[in-house]
C-alpha cells in the first residue's frame, strides 16, 4: 500500500450526502486527510511539489464505502477468508471499512478475541470495527462482556449467524448496551419455523424437494425485535432484511419512532429464489433468496428510507462446503467486490438518485456504527472511493480477490466500479493511470 | 411411436424433465421388456458387456433388487455400493465417491440419495448416464413410471382418470413424480391428508388439493395411500399412528367413495393398519403386486434407454 504525500483528483462528481454537496469539482487530499474541495471557478489551494494528480473526467468521488456486515472468518476458518484477503476483496469492492460478526472460532465473545482480530487488522486493507457477540459463544445464554470488548475496540453487539432466541436476553442486550453506547443487532430468524429449511418456502421449494424457509420465520422475528426495541427505548439494527412484510413493519415502526434502522444485501433486490434452480449452492444463504414481491418491496425499502443501509453479509465459504449436496451446503456468498455494481444497477433503472446510493454505502453505515467516515469533511480522514459508473465487466472467478469464490453473479455482466479506493490517504486499490 | 421420435435423454433425473413423448415411449419399451420376465430363460443379451452400478446412500430393498434383477435380465453386469452417508461426511465427498466409480468405467450410475439434487449434483460432476432411484423429497422417476404403467395396464389409458394420492405429500419423493406423471398424462390429480403433510403451492405442480380424504377418493379410478411417518427432524407432524389410521387411512369404507372397479396402488412398503387397513391391502382391488413387477419392466426400459437403445 502506497501512502503518497498528497493526491488530487480533479474534475471529478463530489457526491457527499452527510454535507449536502453534490458538484463537479477536485479534491485534494494531504497527509492522509482530506485538505480542500474546489471548483473550478475557485482558487485552488497552494499545491504541494510532490503530488499524485488524476483527472477523473465526471467519475464519481464518494466518502469511502462501508460495509456494515462481512464474516471475515479469521480466527479460525482461514481457509475460507482471512483479514487480509476480505480487506483486500473490500477495498477492490471500494469499501474503505468493514464491520466484522463475531461468528469466528472462537466467537468473538471477549476482548482478547477483538484484540486479536484488530492486531491482525493493522495490515489490512480496509478499516476492519469488530462486531462482538451479544452471548458467551453465542450460545443465547448470557451476556458477553460488552464494555470489555468495546475498550478493545469492538463496535457493536450481535449473535448474527443464530438469532436470539430468548426476548429477555435481548431486552437486556439492549439494556446493557446503552451503558456502553454499542449498537445492537439482530438477525431475526424464528429458529423453528426455518428448522432444516434449505431455501425459501413455495412452489419452488415443493417442486424441488426441499424444506422451505417461510417468510414468517423472518417477520415474526422483525415484528419482536421491534417490540423490544419501542420497549427499551434502545436502538436496534435489523440484519440482512429479505421479506415484504419485514419491510412494511419496519416502516410503520420508524412512523411511530421506534429506533430502529434496517439493512438489506444486494442480493435481496438482484435475485429472487429462481437463482436456486438446478440446485445451485452458489444461491444458497440465510433469509433465503424470496419472490418477485419480496424483492420489489426491498427495493421500496431503499427508495423511501425504510431501508437505511446496504451491506453484502460477505459469507465466504471454500468449495468444502458448497461445491456438495445442497441441502447440506453452507449458508452465504461473497458479496464485497459486487455491491457497488449491484447498487449501481439500481441507480442506472432510475430506483434510486446517486446521493442515496452514497447513503446506503457509506454515510447511513457510518452513522448507524457510530464510526468515522461516511462524510468528505474538510480535515477528516482521507477514506475516499472513486467510481466509475460507466465501466463494463464481466465478473469473472480468476478475478476474485476473496479466498473464496462462492458467488452467484459470477459470468455476470456488471456496469460500475471501484477504479480507486483511498484508506486514509493510503492507496489500497487502483485501477487508474497517473 | 412415430419414426422421427429420439429419446435423447442420457440421464433420469425426474419426471419433470420428461416430456409425454418421452414417457409413452419409456413405457412402450417397458410394455415390450415385460414378455421376458415371464420367459423360463429370462435374459436377453441387449446390454451385454454393459457395467451398471448402484449406488445406494439409504436402505432400500425392492428398489434396489428391481434395478439389479432389471440390469441382469439384460446381460449386463451389475455391482452394488451401499455407502452410509455418515462415512461420506468424514471424508469422501459425493463428486469424489463418483469419481472413483467413474474411473472403473461404468456404463450408468443408479443412485438413491437422501438430498434432494443429489443425482443433479452428480450428473454435473462426471460423464456416466445417472437414472434417479430417489433423492431426497424431491422425485423418484422410475416409481412414478411403473405406477403410470400399471394404470395404463389395468386401465386402458391414463388421460381423464381420477387419481386420489392420500397421505404425506411433503416428504413423498412418489407423490412427487407421480403427481407430475400423472398430470402430465391427462389424469387429474387429487391429493389429501393432515394439513401437516400438504406442502406449499402444490397445485401447481398439477395437484387439486382436498380438505377430507373422502373427497380426494369420491369417484377415484385410482386411490393411492402413501407410507407415513410420526414425525421427521424434529417436526411434529401427526399426534398418533392410531388417530392417523382413524382418520386418514384408506379402509373398506372409504375405498367404497371410489369407483367399483377403482385400483389400489400402494408404493410401498406397507404399514399395515396404519395407512391401508389389512383386508383392503389384499383385496382383489389391490394391483400392488403388479406394481412390483412392472418396475423390473420400467427400469429394464430406463436402462436400455439411457445407453441409446431404440
Amino acid at each position: 500500500m502506497v501512502q503518497p504525500q498528497a493526491i488530487l483528483l480533479k474534475n471529478c462528481r463530489i457526491l457527499d450526502p452527510a454535507n449536502k454537496l453534490d458538484k463537479k469539482a477536485s479534491l485534494l487530499v494531504e497527509k492522509g486527510k482530506i485538505k480542500a474541495i474546489f471548483t473550478s471557478r475557485q482558487k485552488a489551494p497552494v499545491l504541494p511539489k510532490k503530488l499524485l494528480s488524476f483527472d477523473l473526467n465526471g467519475k464519481w468521488v464518494v466518502p469511502g464505502l462501508i460495509d456494515m456486515h462481512v464474516h471475515l472468518r479469521e480466527p479460525g476458518e482461514e481457509h475460507k477468508e482471512t483479514i487480509e484477503t476480505g480487506s483486500r476483496a473490500a477495498a477492490a469492492g471500494g469499501f474503505t471499512a468493514v464491520a466484522c460478526m463475531p461468528n469466528t472460532l472462537p466467537v468473538n465473545d471477549c476482548q482478547s478475541v477483538t484484540r486479536l482480530i484488530l492486531e491482525k487488522a493493522e495490515t489490512a486493507y480496509a478499516r476492519v470495527y469488530p462486531v462482538g457477540a451479544i452471548s458467551k459463544g453465542s450460545m443465547g445464554e448470557t451476556l458477553a462482556e460488552f464494555g470489555e470488548m468495546k475498550k478493545a475496540g469492538a463496535v457493536a453487539v450481535t449473535d448474527d449467524g443464530k438469532p436470539v432466541l430468548d426476548s429477555q436476553l435481548l431486552r437486556r442486550a439492549l439494556e446493557y448496551a446503552s451503558n456502553h453506547k454499542m449498537l445492537v443487532i439482530s438477525h431475526s430468524e424464528d429458529a423453528g419455523l426455518s428448522r432444516n429449511g434449505a431455501m425459501n418456502e413455495g412452489f419452488l421449494s415443493t417442486s424441488m424437494g426441499l424444506k422451505g424457509i417461510p417468510h414468517i420465520a423472518e417477520e415474526i422475528m422483525v415484528y419482536r425485535d421491534i417490540a423490544v426495541a419501542g420497549y427499551t427505548g434502545c436502538n436496534l439494527h435489523l440484519a440482512h432484511i429479505s421479506t415484504r412484510e419485514s419491510v412494511n413493519l419496519i416502516r410503520q415502526a420508524k412512523k411511530r419512532g421506534c429506533p430502529v434502522s434496517a439493512e438489506t444485501a444486494p442480493h435481496y433486490f438482484m435475485l429472487t429464489e429462481e437463482a436456486v434452480k438446478d440446485y445451485n449452492t452458489n444461491a444458497k444463504m440465510n433469509p433465503p433468496l424470496r419472490t418477485p414481491e419480496d424483492r420489489a418491496a426491498i427495493i421500496e425499502g431503499l427508495q423511501d428510507g425504510t431501508i437505511d443501509a446496504v451491506a453484502t453479509d460477505h459469507a465466504p465459504h471454500s468449495i468444502l462446503e458448497k461445491d456438495i449436496e445442497f441441502d447440506r451446503a453452507a449458508n452465504g456468498i461473497i458479496g464485497l467486490e459486487t455491491a457497488l455494481p449491484l447498487a449501481l444497477e439500481l441507480h442506472r433503472k432510475g430506483h434510486i438518485d446517486a446521493n442515496r446510493l452514497v447513503e446506503l454505502l457509506s454515510s447511513n453505515p457510518a452513522r448507524i456504527l457510530g464510526v468515522k467516515g461516511g462524510s468528505l469533511g474538510i480535515g477528516e480522514a482521507a477514506d475516499i472511493t472513486v467510481i466509475d459508473p460507466e465501466q463494463r465487466f464481466v465478473f469473472q472467478e480468476q478475478d476474485i480477490l476473496s479466498k473464496s469464490k462462492n458467488s452467484p453473479f459470477i459470468g455476470s455482466a456488471l456496469q460500475g466500479k471501484a477504479v480507486l479506493t483511498l484508506c486514509g490517504g493510503r492507496i489500497t486499490h487502483n485501477l487508474l493511470l497517473e | 411411436m412415430n419414426s422421427e421420435y429420439l429419446f435423447a435423454h442420457k440421464h433420469i433425473l425426474g419426471l419433470d424433465h420428461l416430456s409425454v413423448p418421452d414417457i409413452e415411449h419409456i413405457l412402450t419399451t417397458a410394455e415390450s421388456f415385460k414378455e421376458i420376465s415371464a420367459r423360463t430363460i429370462k435374459k436377453v443379451p441387449v446390454l451385454r458387456g454393459k457395467t451398471v452400478v448402484t449406488l445406494f446412500f439409504e436402505p432400500s430393498t425392492r428398489t434396489r433388487l428391481s434395478f439389479d434383477i432389471a440390469a441382469k435380465r439384460m446381460s449386463a453386469d451389475t455391482f452394488s455400493i451401499s455407502a452410509s452417508t455418515s462415512s461420506t461426511t468424514k471424508g469422501e465427498t459425493l463428486a469424489d465417491t463418483a469419481r472413483n466409480i467413474e474411473a472403473m468405467m461404468p456404463d450408468v450410475i443408479i443412485m438413491r440419495h437422501p438430498s434432494s439434487g443429489a443425482p443433479h449434483y452428480l450428473a454435473r460432476h462426471i460423464k456416466t448416464s445417472v437414472i434417479n432411484a430417489g433423492d431426497g423429497t424431491h422425485e423418484h422417476p422410475s416409481q412414478g413410471l411403473l405406477d403410470l404403467m400399471t394404470v395404463k395396464e389395468h386401465k386402458g389409458n391414463i388421460s381423464g382418470l381420477k387419481v386420489a394420492i392420500i397421505g404425506d405429500i411433503s416428504h413423498s419423493r412418489v407423490a412427487h413424480s407421480d403427481i407430475i406423471g400423472f398430470a402430465k398424462m391427462g389424469a387429474h390429480v387429487f391429493v389429501s391428508g393432515p394439513a401437516t403433510l400438504i406442502p406449499k403451492k402444490i397445485e401447481k405442480l398439477g395437484a387439486t388439493v382436498c380438505s377430507s380424504i373422502e373427497e380426494a377418493v369420491t369417484n377415484a379410478d385410482v386411490v393411492m395411500p402413501l407410507r407415513i411417518q410420526k414425525e421427521r427432524q424434529n417436526d411434529p407432524l401427526i399426534p398418533s399412528f392410531r388417530e392417523y389410521a382413524t382418520f386418514f387411512g384408506i379402509n373398506r369404507q372409504v375405498l367404497q367413495a371410489a369407483k367399483a372397479d377403482a385400483l389400489l396402488m400402494h408404493p410401498g412398503p406397507i404399514n399395515r393398519g396404519v395407512e391401508l387397513a389389512p383386508d383392503v391391502a389384499d383385496s382383489p382391488q389391490s394391483v400392488i403386486l403388479d406394481q412390483v413387477t412392472n418396475g423390473v419392466a420400467i427400469r429394464m426400459a430406463l436402462i436400455y434407454l439411457v445407453l441409446g437403445g431404440k
